[in-house]
């Protein structure tokens, strides 16, 4: 059973090197599968646990993604994440 | 002995050994491949690849911890990003694939899988994310540099030196201690790189330019540096070692009477008096403008106290900093520029949209017309400072007519607050503006009935003028201020300013370069402000010319066809 959510990125420059490494960093910390997808540029779905990957599906400004988690800790892994994207990763926008 | 030739960017002579800072990217070539001899064996690869990628960790995180003392937590995160690449688990499986299937070398596997990302990332028309591409690139080359055996280079020198290189970034100059580098000489680069504007500041003779001839140089071989020629001699004899040691004794010499006699101010032969100035971006450098002779501030810099901080200065910061710096100069004039910063130099209250070109972009006072609180704030600070002192505000990057009078609006609106609220302030204060955009230059005749005074920044007005950028080491030579399409337009601009009864001043690099002090001089500039090492050999220079004498090589000057023949001309009156 897999667990996903929408979310829209407000940060001013989207999944940049900073937010994405955190992002990464996070989803690296749990055990479950995560993939990232964004769905305003219909890509397909991005291991979440690559810098490389996540930075390629260029995540601007007000971009809605698409994160799924999937394994044993799938419920929390969603969740942090979630904070993480919806806290505007302690960033003032 | 060999004898090379580049541009000379900052004066003085040094002798000593060559330190080559090799900053050189390895190549692997994909159409050629990479055979490491251990190629065929895949687990012998990837256990090299393993290790590598083990120093490179190591590597990063004293980069990091680097990082975080000189920029700050923030910026310092882009590290963790290159931390994050060396473990990316997409990268290494491709990696590990490649290594194992098509029994590529740890090199050429590498190579491929990171060239793979960096042109994925460069591709996507994104202007963040072709910088990572540029970040993973640099990861790349940690580890090729890691894995082919090449030692890094460190900026810490183990005795004084010559330091050579391909061209050197700002963090590369910056991280040299100035007490072991004998001279500074690169490649790439013109007179307003980075490195000459800091060479010039720390009194450190520098050569740019100097083209393909720095293969030839080894770590060890002797070499002599004349930053005021830009001419380097490798492995000299004991003839022209002995020539170039009275030389450098007697630039020594020169500089001492020059300083002797830097308190003095410049009179030209038949008694005109020049002011001659220093640009300061620091309470300490206003001290050290005032040792070495400056008259006064012709540009103080405000940009730092705007910089590298999570808030805007109060009102009440900045006053206190404006007035630190104007008491230092008691009743000689300060000028003080108004926030210059743009989209190259973010400040994080300031919201700044991402630019592709932040040189053409929302910058000066574009920047300050759009955020009226910051401007009022700065101006009102400024005014309050002024009273009691010879204070003048100076505009950066106004490109019109309709930017003046935003501004003289944005002034008067300031002068009203402090009215209204009874605070103390200067009246007459003088409102001018820079010329450094070609349109201002242009419309000098109609921006000067509407200002106090022009102050030309060569700097910037060369590159816009030539469409050089002078950041980039490929093409920064072309902005040479000494161009004549340069001269022409300062002397429009200084025309101009005296048919309406206006001064100019001039505050780029060419203020502080004696060689060009007669042909200002002829044009007609009124304040010549530079780096305050300057002051001495600018005010000497300025004292051996009657305005008729410089007015006749001013003219000479503005009909030469070419930069080469300006620099050849004036060199006779050197």
């Amino acid at each position: 059973m897999a667990v996903s959510k929408e979310m829209t990125v407000l940060n001013k420059v989207g999944l940049h090197a900073r937010t994405a490494a955190m992002f990464v960093e996070k989803a690296t910390s749990f055990k479950s599968k995560i993939s990232i997808a964004n769905l305003s540029k219909e890509t397909q779905p991005a291991n979440a646990k690559s810098i490389l990957r996540v930075l390629s599906i260029g995540v601007q400004k007000d971009d809605r993604i698409l994160v799924t988690c999937e394994g044993e800790d799938e419920a929390q892994a969603l969740d942090a994440l979630a904070e993480l994207v919806t806290s505007n990763f302690g960033e003032e926008l | 002995m060999k004898k090379i030739t580049g541009i000379g960017v900052s004066a003085g002579i040094a002798c000593g050994p060559i330190y080559r800072y090799e900053n050189q990217p390895v190549v692997i070539d994909p159409l050629r491949g990479f055979r490491h001899k251990t190629a065929a064996d895949p687990q012998a690869e990837l256990a090299r690849l393993e290790a590598s990628l083990a120093t490179a960790k190591t590597e990063l995180e004293a980069v990091l911890e680097a990082a975080m003392q000189r920029v700050g937590a923030k910026e310092a995160e882009i590290f963790s990003a290159h931390a994050l690449m060396l473990e990316d688990p997409e990268l290494l499986d491709q990696v590990a694939a490649a290594i194992q299937e098509k029994h590529l070398s740890a090199e050429e596997a590498w190579f491929e899988g990171t060239e793979h990302y960096a042109n994925l990332l460069a591709g996507m028309g994104d202007e963040y994310l072709s910088a990572r591409s540029a970040d993973v690139r640099d990861v790349a080359q940690r580890v090729l540099r890691i894995l082919t055996g090449r030692k890094q280079k460190s900026t810490q020198l183990e005795h004084p030196a010559v330091v050579v290189a391909e061209d050197l970034t700002p963090s590369d100059t910056v991280t040299f201690d100035p007490a072991k580098v004998l001279a500074f000489c690169t490649a790439k680069g013109g007179p307003t790189s980075h490195v000459a504007i800091l060479s010039k500041a720390l009194g450190i003779p520098a050569i740019t330019g100097m083209g393909s001839w720095l293969a030839e140089l080894q770590d060890g071989l002797v070499a002599i540096v004349d930053g005021s020629a830009g001419v380097m001699v490798v492995a000299p004899d004991e003839k022209t070692r002995a020539e170039y040691q009275s030389l450098s004794a007697s630039f020594q010499e020169k500089f001492a009477i020059a300083l002797a006699s830097a308190h003095q101010p410049a009179i030209t032969l038949d008694g005109r008096r020049v002011e001659v100035v220093a640009n300061v971006a620091a309470v300490s450098g206003a001290s050290r403008a005032l040792e070495f002779g400056a008259e006064g501030i012709g540009l103080l810099r405000t940009e730092f106290l705007f910089l590298d901080r999570e808030t805007e200065p109060t009102e009440e910061e900045q006053a206190e900093y404006y007035r630190a710096v104007l008491e230092v100069f008691g009743k000689n004039p300060v000028v003080i520029r108004t926030l210059d910063i743009g989209g190259d130099k973010p400040a994080p209250y300031l919201k700044m949209a991402a630019e592709l070109n932040p040189f053409l972009g929302v910058r000066g006072t574009r920047l300050a017309l759009v955020h009226p609180k910051v401007f009022q704030n700065q101006l009102r600070a400024l005014l309050r400072a002024g009273l009691g002192h010879n204070l003048k505000i100076m505009c950066p990057m106004v490109g019109s007519l309709q930017e003046v009078r935003a501004i003289h609006e944005h002034v008067n609106q300031a002068r009203l607050a402090l009215e209204e609220s009874g605070v103390e302030y200067a009246h007459d204060v003088e409102i001018g503006i820079m010329i450094e955009i070609p349109s201002a230059a242009v419309m000098a005749d109609v921006l000067a009935p509407e200002v106090d005074f022009f102050s030309i920044g060569t700097n910037d007005l060369s590159q816009y003028t030539l469409a050089a950028d002078r950041t980039n080491p490929d093409v920064s030579p072309l902005a040479d201020a000494l161009d004549p399409s340069v001269l022409r337009l300062i002397s429009m601009v200084t025309r101009a300013a005296h048919a309406h009864g206006k001064w100019v001043g001039l505050c780029g690099e060419l203020a502080g370069d004696p060689l060009a002090a007669p042909v200002l001089l002829g044009i007609g500039i009124d304040e010549f402000s530079m780096n305050p090492r300057a002051v001495p050999l600018v005010k000497q220079a300025l004292r051996r010319f009657s305005t008729d004498q410089a007015r006749q090589i001013a003219e000479k000057v503005l009909q030469l066809p070419t930069v080469a023949d300006v620099r050849r001309y004036l060199e006779n009156f050197a």
